[in-house]
């Protein structure tokens, strides 16, 4: 790779810009720096800018661009046997002649034909490098001279640099608006062509998931259902199931912690749910997988029940041990805003503290609660590596906490992991199925942050 | 009256037991959390330990001639090519000389570790006088005999729900009994990458994806959220604009991660076309998922800075940049690193997006690169969660307790920070 060799040489340059622009500024001035309209490193800066910014558009178009003429040009070049065969052959030959121009295990014969291809496109790609190489320098020493010529004692330098570094932070703050604009626009497109395939009545309201396509219209098993409610139903269980575990012992640490608790206890219970909140996901998803689901299955046999060793109590149990951390240190805070003035008025009409607790303070501090309670419940929703390990992968419409179910996250997964063809209504399933997940944890998240916001309003 | 006092008293006496019990029920809750807190770390530690070590076996070896260099040529590359694990299978056939059925001479060959050849392989690169001599070598044993020697094998079994036969155990007692069986403390899990053989499987490949992942996240999440902290803190005007950006930002912060994989898959891979499985991927999808943690606490930690700091330096005539660059930044540094070392913490531990973009390929190669296939450190632990061999149980463990080492580190680094460099005004 000569991209970082490139940077490297850019940055250099850029640095050399900027003691030459400096230096240039200083004789300019004749040794009198008050003649100058900005600091001399201002000017060393205006010269920097125009040495490296032009050269780093020219880097970032070209390696937008470049996969993409490459591609147009291996396709130009392929034999000409090989325009008559089908889209699906054709992009497999594309594949396995990129394959062997970067030295990868190759699936097929190598013969002079594919070795020719492969080799063509090895020289664009070199050319196309050595191109960028030359014309980047080429614009940065432009770049760099130009800016140079432009110093003088009149220039106001730093009023230019310092309209493009705000122009740099407006671009840097827009990056949060175009990845959500990214996020949207290419779940929307890869969904629509799903819908394309797929009625989007049988994937809200069909009852049959069964995403394996067959390659040939005889295969056993070719039906290829779509229905996702058994995914939605799957995730609702699991996610009522974390709830059970993670509401009660959150909100009641939070009481106690916030109303009962000294310094001492504070200090050593608050970094412990801290650090639940910290373990990574895989760690517990191995857990339940490993630890939790087993205990459960012993359990259920010694009482004689049948627990499956991928049953839903045991995927929902970890990820409620998961969200407990959430739920309490945010009814915490909510608790904590609750006005002194509302305490000390209970206790002066002689109530308990517990009393003053549960007909004062949860009153009050309730929408924040449940404001708190639906974050969680969309980290649930959207929670993958704990369901990925220890729920299981058949869409079993059922209520029973002890059977396996799958869930929306365990099937995105399961539908893009592996090799895959991206246009077959399997993989596309995924990004419905995640237009899904991203729609339902917005809303949950648009009406948790405004009950919070709401709440926080009354009593600031 | 003597009555109305006994029931004000009873009612009492109800009020503060009811008293009691609800605050043993916070009690018990935040027991409840710490208890499984203590759970999940001691299954772990429980489960992990033994990964550490590994034991191995002494075998007398015959460096056969016949066998490594036939032609006597003594060119590396022959040497380097010879079949070594045949030598170590002769040794066993040799100590044992009473088996000869086929399948249990397999079974007997098959205590040592199928990469037992390359010890000896190394011996002989580095000296290649010991070919037709005799010597004693440590070579590691296989997983199952591995979990027998730690004592996870229990012996009173019958043999076929074992997967360590009775001959299998009879050798390596008499071995043992010789002074042949030794544990060793297991470099090869530190300074190996991923195999089938759990014996010979490590965590450094892993270890090296993630930290080249984590600085393609570093180098552009901890710039860009600086900058548009700073932009939307000290300059932004009020506007819808902004608004729009900072209602994005909140609802960046709560989107499920999996999601961010899935953009990654769709613009990154099949739009631009960058290459599958590369850190440079992994660690662009990795910073825009933890760029509203560091824009949110570097926010935070720019408004804490007093006005007053703003206003003598504007008083002095510093421009808004200058005063923004040279006082304000400067001064919130320690809560933005803080922030941004939290983030860092995150997108180790970070799983699920990073299947999404291929990067759950099982990879025996150190990456070199950036644009090379890698995995990283929690994927490794998935991949190894769901390896059917009873001994990748240990190694996940282990991997688990490296991985939650490092983020205890970053997490106190942070804490250090905070506490050594914060400033109340």
């Amino acid at each position: 790779m000569q991209t970082p060799i490139l940077i490297a040489a850019l940055l250099i340059l850029a640095v050399t810009g900027y003691y030459l622009g400096r230096h240039k500024a200083v004789r300019v001035s004749g040794g009198m720096a008050a003649r100058l309209h900005s600091l001399p490193s201002y000017y060393g800066f205006y010269v920097a800018l125009w040495c490296g910014l032009p050269a780093l558009v020219v880097l970032i178009v070209w390696s937008l661009v470049e996969p993409h003429v490459a591609e147009a040009v291996l396709h130009a070049n392929l034999p000409a046997e090989s325009l008559t065969l089908g889209a699906d052959q054709l992009s497999l030959l594309v594949v396995d002649i990129k394959n062997l121009a970067y030295g990868n295990i190759v699936s097929r014969e190598v013969d002079p034909a594919l070795q020719a291809a492969a080799d063509s496109y090895n020289a664009v790609r070199r050319i196309g490098g050595a191109a960028l190489f030359v014309v980047a320098l080429a614009v940065a020493v432009g770049g760099l001279g130009l800016g140079r010529r432009f110093v003088s004692a009149e220039l106001r330098a730093r009023n230019r640099v310092e309209a493009a570094i705000t122009w740099l932070m407006i671009l840097a703050s827009t990056i949060a608006i175009l990845t959500t604009l990214g996020i949207v626009l290419s779940l929307l497109f890869e969904a629509m062509r799903f819908f394309a395939k797929v009625p989007l009545a049988e994937f809200l309201f069909g009852l049959h998931w069964s995403p394996q396509t067959a390659l040939r219209a005889d295969q056993v098993g070719s039906s290829g259902g779509f229905g996702a409610v058994p995914l939605f139903a799957g995730t609702l269980l699991i996610t009522l199931i974390a709830m059970c575990v993670a509401v009660p012992v959150g909100l009641f640490s939070a009481i106690y912690m916030s109303e009962y608790a000294g310094p001492r206890v504070r200090a050593m219970a608050k970094p412990a749910l801290e650090v639940l909140a910290g373990v990574p996901t895989v760690v517990y998803g191995f857990f339940a997988a490993l630890t939790v689901a087993p205990l459960f299955r012993g359990f259920g046999e010694s009482v004689g029940l049948d627990v499956s060793s991928e049953s839903a109590l045991a995927a929902g149990t970890v990820m409620g041990i998961m969200i407990i951390p959430f739920v309490s240190s945010l009814s915490d805070d909510v608790m904590n805003a609750v006005p002194q003035s509302l305490r000390d008025g209970a206790y002066a009409l002689g109530a308990t503290r517990s009393e003053t607790i549960r007909q004062v303070i949860i009153p009050a501090a309730l929408p924040g609660i449940v404001g708190g309670v639906l974050l969680a419940v969309s980290r649930a929703i959207g929670e993958t590596m704990i369901v990925v390990m220890a729920a299981g992968l058949a869409a079993n419409l059922t209520a029973n906490p002890l059977a396996a179910v799958t869930t929306v996250t365990v099937q995105i997964v399961t539908l893009l992991v592996g090799d895959q063809e991206f246009d077959s209504a399997k993989t596309l399933a995924a990004f419905a199925l995640g237009l899904a997940l991203f729609v339902i944890t917005l809303s949950l998240n648009v009406v948790a942050l405004h009950a919070v916001r709401r709440y926080r309003d009354k009593y600031d | 009256m003597k009555q109305a006092r006994g029931f004000s008293e009873r009612r009492l006496r109800r009020r503060y037991a009811a008293e009691r019990r609800f605050r043993l029920t916070g009690l018990l809750a935040i027991l409840a959390a710490v208890a499984m807190l203590g759970l999940l770390l001691v299954s772990i530690v429980a489960k992990g330990y033994s990964a550490f070590l590994q034991s191995e076996l002494a075998v007398e070896v015959f460096y056969d001639p016949e066998v490594i260099d036939p032609q006597a040529e003594g060119d590396p590359e022959v040497l380097a090519r010879a079949d070594y694990q045949l030598l170590v299978k002769r040794a066993l056939y040799e100590r044992f000389p009473e088996v000869s059925e086929r399948r249990a001479r397999r079974r007997l060959a098959g205590l040592v570790s199928s990469g037992a050849g390359d010890v000896l392989r190394a011996r002989v690169l580095t000296d290649p006088g010991i070919v037709g001599a005799r010597g004693s070598v440590w070579v590691k044993t296989s997983d199952d005999i591995d979990s027998l020697l730690k004592g996870f094998v229990s012996r009173g079994l019958a043999e076929g729900d074992r997967r360590v036969k009775d001959d299998e155990i009879s050798w390596i007692d008499a071995l043992e009994a010789a002074g042949k069986v030794r544990t060793r403390f297991n470099t090869t899990f530190f300074t190996g990458s991923d195999s089938r053989e759990p014996e010979q499987a490590g965590i450094w490949g892993a270890v090296v994806g993630s930290f080249l992942t984590l600085v393609v996240t570093l180098a552009l999440s901890f710039p860009l959220g600086v900058l548009s902290a700073v932009y939307l803190e000290e300059f932004a005007p009020r506007n819808r604009w902004t608004d729009l950006i900072e209602v994005n930002i909140n609802n960046l912060a709560a989107v499920p991660s999996i999601v961010f994989g899935l953009l990654g898959l769709a613009v990154f891979l099949n739009f631009f076309g960058l290459p599958r499985s590369a850190p440079l991927v992994g660690g662009m999808v990795l910073a825009l998922m933890t760029l509203p943690t560091i824009i949110i606490a570097a926010r935070a930690a720019l408004k804490a800075v007093p006005p007053s700091i703003r206003e003598a330096a504007l008083g002095i005539g510093a421009s808004k940049l200058q005063v923004v660059m040279h006082h304000v930044l400067p001064l919130a540094m320690p809560g933005v690193l803080t922030g941004t070392i939290i983030g860092m913490a995150q997108a180790l531990g970070e799983t699920a997006p990073l299947l999404m973009i291929g990067m759950v390929a099982f990879i025996v190669d150190i990456p070199g690169g950036f644009t090379d296939p890698a995995t990283v450190l929690p994927v490794q632990i998935y991949i190894w969660a769901d390896a059917p061999e009873r001994a990748f149980v240990a190694k996940t463990s282990a991997a688990i307790m490296v991985l939650l080492a490092f983020l205890i580190a970053m997490n106190a680094l942070a804490v250090l920070l905070r506490k050594r460099f914060e400033r109340r005004w």
